[in-house]
């Protein structure tokens, strides 16, 4: 209780430099490239369409929408993985500064919700266009997709958590993170409806698979909300906002008790 | 005798005045490393768990420093001098005891502070201050006269990972010289950038200090710069506390000592 009161005070104290870190980030993101902020529009495109020819063309997938399809999927999915990546080596790359002064370490997870979180913004302006070139109507059902972007950014933020404090610790984290990461990945079902696929001859892993995980869960509702005009199932988006708020609860009590350790460590 | 109790408390009160409040409180303060090679998951296979080790740099130290002291921290290499610095800049936990900055902003002078590299000098400016606890509007009016000050003209709107390593010290001591925080802790900063840079931050460094609005800790090995600064010394070995006490007195047991040991 006293690490999570400690969270908000944190959270306050820390805004400014929260929002300044992230704007100079994205800046220097771009700062150097000739494309400048196009890379961010330019990124998400260029992949939809790989993976639209890969799976579309090649594997001649059958989704409705195809392109669109995959492009929320891609959307959702790159925060999550971004996300993880980054916390996990986050500690060691801003060791000058965290030697030499004190930050509360969750602000630098913040810090990356904020940037990732900006970029994903960028792609949703791409998936609004797409929407009216594909003709597909919104129904109110589109209102679901906020209590669902809520859920992935509070999994993402615990997620990173336990990432940054064991990345500390652990050195070959890295190379883990990757091949789990791969693996959610494509379990995931970013480029392949998974009832439709998976469902197929083996229903009952499919209902699992969808439900378990929650970015397929995630990812399904937000198509749903987007595309299919439905609603995600309640009883699963209500059992994963519990099961996220308690990973982000261990994870600020986590990162709170060790951080001042982390200095030592790197 | 309740009226002995108010003079006495109002002796007291005098004697607090007079003598400033304290800043710095340590009280038994234990810090140690663990010096087990750090875990990786192809280690964890097939090996029972190792039983953690621990290297302790600061061994019970305990120090109370008033508002406007100046301390000089001396000892040898591995003595704690930095880890003790870095504890009270909050940057390392203490293992046991405490460390309480009475409510004070503090900040760490160092070789090579370090910065996001792919930021600019600016930036880097603006988010330093930030985490030292100053406010943006403060950051924003000072901004000019810590680019003045750290002579670095139009490379302060490059990213500081082209810098040279005295261009970024240099900025680094500027940032600290200019937004000055209540307790202020010196790891060798002395020696930054090139000689004209180096007499200007050692008088600027000067001037900080006999304005007595700083408590101030100066880890050095130069004992010149220390009998010069400093009006108290602490003498650190091995992570204890040797002697503590007015500058001139424990830099001569020190260099006494040190004589004694070349011998």
């Amino acid at each position: 209780m006293r690490y999570l009161t400690r969270f908000f005070k944190d959270l306050s104290k820390y805004s400014t430099y929260v929002v300044c870190s992230a704007k100079a980030k994205l800046a220097a993101d771009v700062a150097g490239s000739r494309l400048n902020w196009v890379w961010w529009v330019l990124e998400p495109l260029c992949m939809m369409l790989v993976y639209t020819f890969v799976f579309g063309v090649i594997f001649t997938g059958r989704e409705e929408n195809f392109p669109l399809f995959i492009f929320i999927g891609l959307t959702l999915w790159n925060f999550f993985s971004g996300n993880v990546k980054v916390s996990v080596r986050i500690i060691r790359r801003s060791k000058s500064v965290i030697t030499r002064i004190y930050v509360p370490k969750l602000m630098l997870n913040i810090t990356q919700l904020l940037v990732s979180g900006f970029k994903m913004l960028i792609s949703f302006g791409i998936i609004i266009i797409m929407m009216i070139f594909f003709r597909v109507v919104p129904t109110v059902n589109i209102l679901w997709l906020i209590p669902v972007m809520l859920l992935l950014v509070m999994l993402s933020f615990g997620v990173m958590c336990f990432f940054m404090h064991f990345g500390v610790y652990v050195t070959d984290l890295v190379n883990a993170t990757d091949i789990i990461l791969k693996l959610i990945f494509y379990m995931t079902g970013i480029f392949f409806d998974i009832t439709l696929r998976v469902g197929k001859s083996y229903p009952e892993l499919a209902v699992v698979l969808s439900k378990v995980n929650p970015m397929a869960f995630i990812l399904t509702s937000a198509r749903t909300a987007l595309l299919g005009g439905g609603m995600p199932d309640l009883l699963c988006l209500g059992i994963w906002f519990v099961i996220a708020l308690l990973i982000d609860i261990f994870g600020i009590i986590l990162v709170y008790k060790n951080e001042n350790s982390y200095a030592k460590a790197i | 005798m309740e009226q002995t109790n108010g003079l006495s408390e109002e002796l007291n009160t005098e004697e607090k005045k007079r003598r400033g409040r304290v800043a710095i409180t340590l009280e038994d303060v234990h810090i140690s490393y663990d010096i087990r090679n750090r875990g990786s998951i192809k280690g964890s296979i097939g090996k029972k768990h190792e039983k953690k080790r621990y290297y302790e740099a600061v061994k019970g130290i305990s120090l109370k420093i008033r508002r406007g002291q100046i301390v000089g921290i001396i000892g040898s290499n591995g003595a704690g001098k930095s880890t003790l610095l870095r504890a009270i800049a909050g940057i390392f936990s203490v293992n046991s005891g405490k460390i309480d900055l009475h409510g004070n902003s503090v900040s760490l002078m160092a070789i090579g502070v370090g910065f996001e590299k792919n930021l600019t000098g600016r930036e880097n400016i603006m988010l330093s201050g930030l985490l030292l606890g100053f406010t943006r509007e403060k950051i924003e009016n000072e901004m000019q006269r810590i680019i003045d000050f750290s002579e670095l003209g139009d490379f302060i709107d490059r990213p500081v990972a082209s810098y040279s390593s005295g261009m970024y010290s240099k900025l680094a001591f500027s940032i600290t010289a200019v937004l000055e925080t209540d307790i202020l802790l010196i790891d060798e900063v002395l020696s930054v950038g090139d000689r004209h840079f180096k007499k200007k931050s050692y008088r600027r460094m000067k001037r900080m200090i006999e304005k007595k609005r700083h408590t101030v800790l100066i880890v050095s090995h130069s004992d010149s710069t220390l009998r010069d600064l400093c009006d108290h010394v602490l003498w650190l070995d091995d992570g204890k506390m040797v002697m503590y006490g007015p500058a001139d007195e424990v830099l001569d047991s020190y260099n006494a000592s040190m004589e004694d040991d070349d011998e």
